[in-house]
């Protein structure tokens, strides 16, 4: 589904962040990239998104070179990727309710279609009771429930989560990646970026490990080894 | 398409009305822009009538010899009036001109003696010509001094006023160079101040532009709501100046009127009411529009 082809990131004028990647993603995987802090994870996951492009190297998602879809595209293109980020992401001024619907409208979906889907996805992540809220009312673990209904509204073919958990207590952490794992169950694709120990093996889920830019390891049901 | 900007206008109302304080100040800035350009609108139309009040003073007289006949007289009258440079012409005759004098100066019992000393009518029969514009008066001396009937004339008052009808031309053409400069120089800062506040409203907005583009929002997307924010809040601004202008007219119409030589603000103001409301919409939607769209040019680079 994804393929990382001998990609290399080097921000300028010499700063390394990805050296000489490769490796593959299938469908319906669960997949954890994990790694120390400015290790390349957050790089890796920009790439896939096209808010960056590689040095060199090739990324592919459903077999397109992804730097070679036209500016014009890439809305499009986003669209079937889903993202969880560790800051949330939320629009402020907007709802929870709004939030999510947001992903629709930017879809085109109708009315009807929205205030349907919407309900369904927030009582998935357990925030029914706050669709009228703002960001601002809600506890970080909820809002990062949101920010994944928002990721999951308009089903998506991959979820990327960059350290969904890294702002959260153990509590909510665990909740979160136990709904990360029911929407892979369901048939999303997951890439989550953490550097939490705890998480990675608990998981028992295929781990990638960089180090200082280097894909080190790649095991169907890695551990955490620093 | 009609859901589409139902749905537009929905989120730029809620939009516009949760982020009311950026909102009042953009309207804030937007009135003062409007304003300052109805105001030189106005002051456009003032200085235009007082000019064609001062113009239609300034005219010259031709006397002719005591002994032209009055026929010739009127014959000169006529061939004036086909003139093109000539407004009107007006025919004040030797009793005309002597019921005047005595009518304006009966109180005056030194010119009253002075007159009856005299004995006769001292007064000539006088054609007084007034000229659309004030430089067109050269044009008529220079006419009377090479016409057929330049021999029935006794005297021609022009030479007396022409410092007076040339400085006023200057001053006509000065006021409209410098007012056309000025008005330029105003509404171009008028609209660099609006431009920079409402580039400092999206800037504070920058970082849920960047979330919507993150979520798949193509730029058009992204751009609607805060283009139909910028119309919400020209058309507050546009009601908010056109209240104030017609208070404002209302209020110093009766103390300016005498002095302005009977310009009437109030009247104005209602008889270019649709002319004022356009110029004040374009202006205040043309400055939300546009100045939203150079603004958000930086952070809808995909």
């Amino acid at each position: 589904m994804i393929k990382f082809q001998n990609v290399t990131k080097i921000y300028p004028p010499d700063t390394v962040a990805l050296n000489d990647v490769s490796f593959e993603i299938k469908e319906k995987e669960f997949i954890s990239i994990a790694g120390r802090s400015g290790t390349g994870k957050t790089t890796l996951l920009k790439l896939i998104l096209a808010e960056e492009t590689p040095t060199r190297g090739r990324i592919f998602f459903q077999d397109q070179d992804i730097h070679k879809i036209k500016k014009s595209k890439l809305p499009d293109f986003r669209r079937k990727i889903g993202v969880v980020f560790q800051d949330y992401k939320l629009l402020p001024s907007k709802t929870i309710f709004e939030n999510i619907a947001y992903a629709l409208e930017v879809i085109g979906a109708s009315d009807k279609e929205i205030s349907q889907s919407v309900p369904e996805v927030l009582t998935i992540v357990d925030l029914l009771d706050k669709a009228h809220k703002f960001p601002s009312q809600l506890s970080q673990g909820q809002r990062q429930r949101a920010s994944i209904a928002r990721a999951l509204i308009h089903r998506p073919d991959v979820i990327l989560a960059d350290e969904p958990t890294g702002n959260l207590d153990p509590y909510n952490a665990s909740e979160i990646i136990r709904l990360l794992l029911k929407i892979n169950e369901l048939g999303t694709t997951i890439i989550l970026t953490t550097h939490n120990k705890e998480i990675i093996n608990s998981l028992e889920k295929r781990v990638v490990s960089l180090d200082d830019g280097k894909l080190i390891r790649d095991e169907e049901k890695g551990r955490f080894i620093l | 398409m009609f859901n589409l900007l139902k749905r537009l206008f929905k989120t730029s109302w809620l939009n516009f009305k949760r982020n009311w304080g950026l909102s009042l100040a953009t309207i804030f800035i937007l009135v003062m822009t409007v304003s300052l350009i109805t105001s030189l609108f106005l002051v456009r139309e003032v200085s235009q009538f007082l000019i064609s009040q001062f113009e239609e003073r300034v005219d010259i007289s031709i006397y002719f010899k005591e002994d032209s006949p009055e026929e010739e007289i009127l014959k000169t009258k006529d061939e004036l009036s086909k003139m093109s440079e000539v407004k009107d012409v007006e025919y004040i005759s030797r009793e005309m001109a002597l019921e005047k004098f005595t009518k304006r100066y009966r109180e005056n019992p030194l010119l009253m003696a002075s007159l009856e000393e005299i004995g006769a009518n001292p007064f000539l029969a006088s054609l007084n010509i007034r000229a659309w514009k004030p430089e067109q008066y050269k044009t008529l001396v220079n006419f009377l001094e090479t016409a057929a009937f330049r021999n029935l004339i006794e005297k021609v008052d022009y030479y007396q006023r022409k410092p007076v009808i040339e400085r006023l031309s200057l001053i006509v053409s000065t006021a409209n160079k410098v007012g056309v400069g000025i008005s330029v120089i105003l509404v171009i800062i008028a609209f660099v101040v609006a431009f920079n506040t409402i580039r400092l409203a999206i800037f504070s907005q920058r970082e849920e532009i960047s979330i919507m583009r993150l979520v798949g929002a193509s730029n058009w997307f992204i751009r609607g709501p805060f283009l139909m924010q910028g119309i919400i809040c020209g058309v507050f601004a546009t009601l908010i100046t056109l209240f104030i202008s017609f208070l404002t007219s209302w209020l110093i119409s009766p103390k300016l009127e005498n002095f302005l030589l009977g310009f009437n603000f109030a009247i104005f103001f209602l008889s270019n009411f649709w002319i004022l409301l356009f110029i004040q919409l374009l202006t205040s939607i043309g400055i939300g529009i546009i100045s939203s769209l150079i603004a958000m040019r930086k952070y809808l680079k995909v």
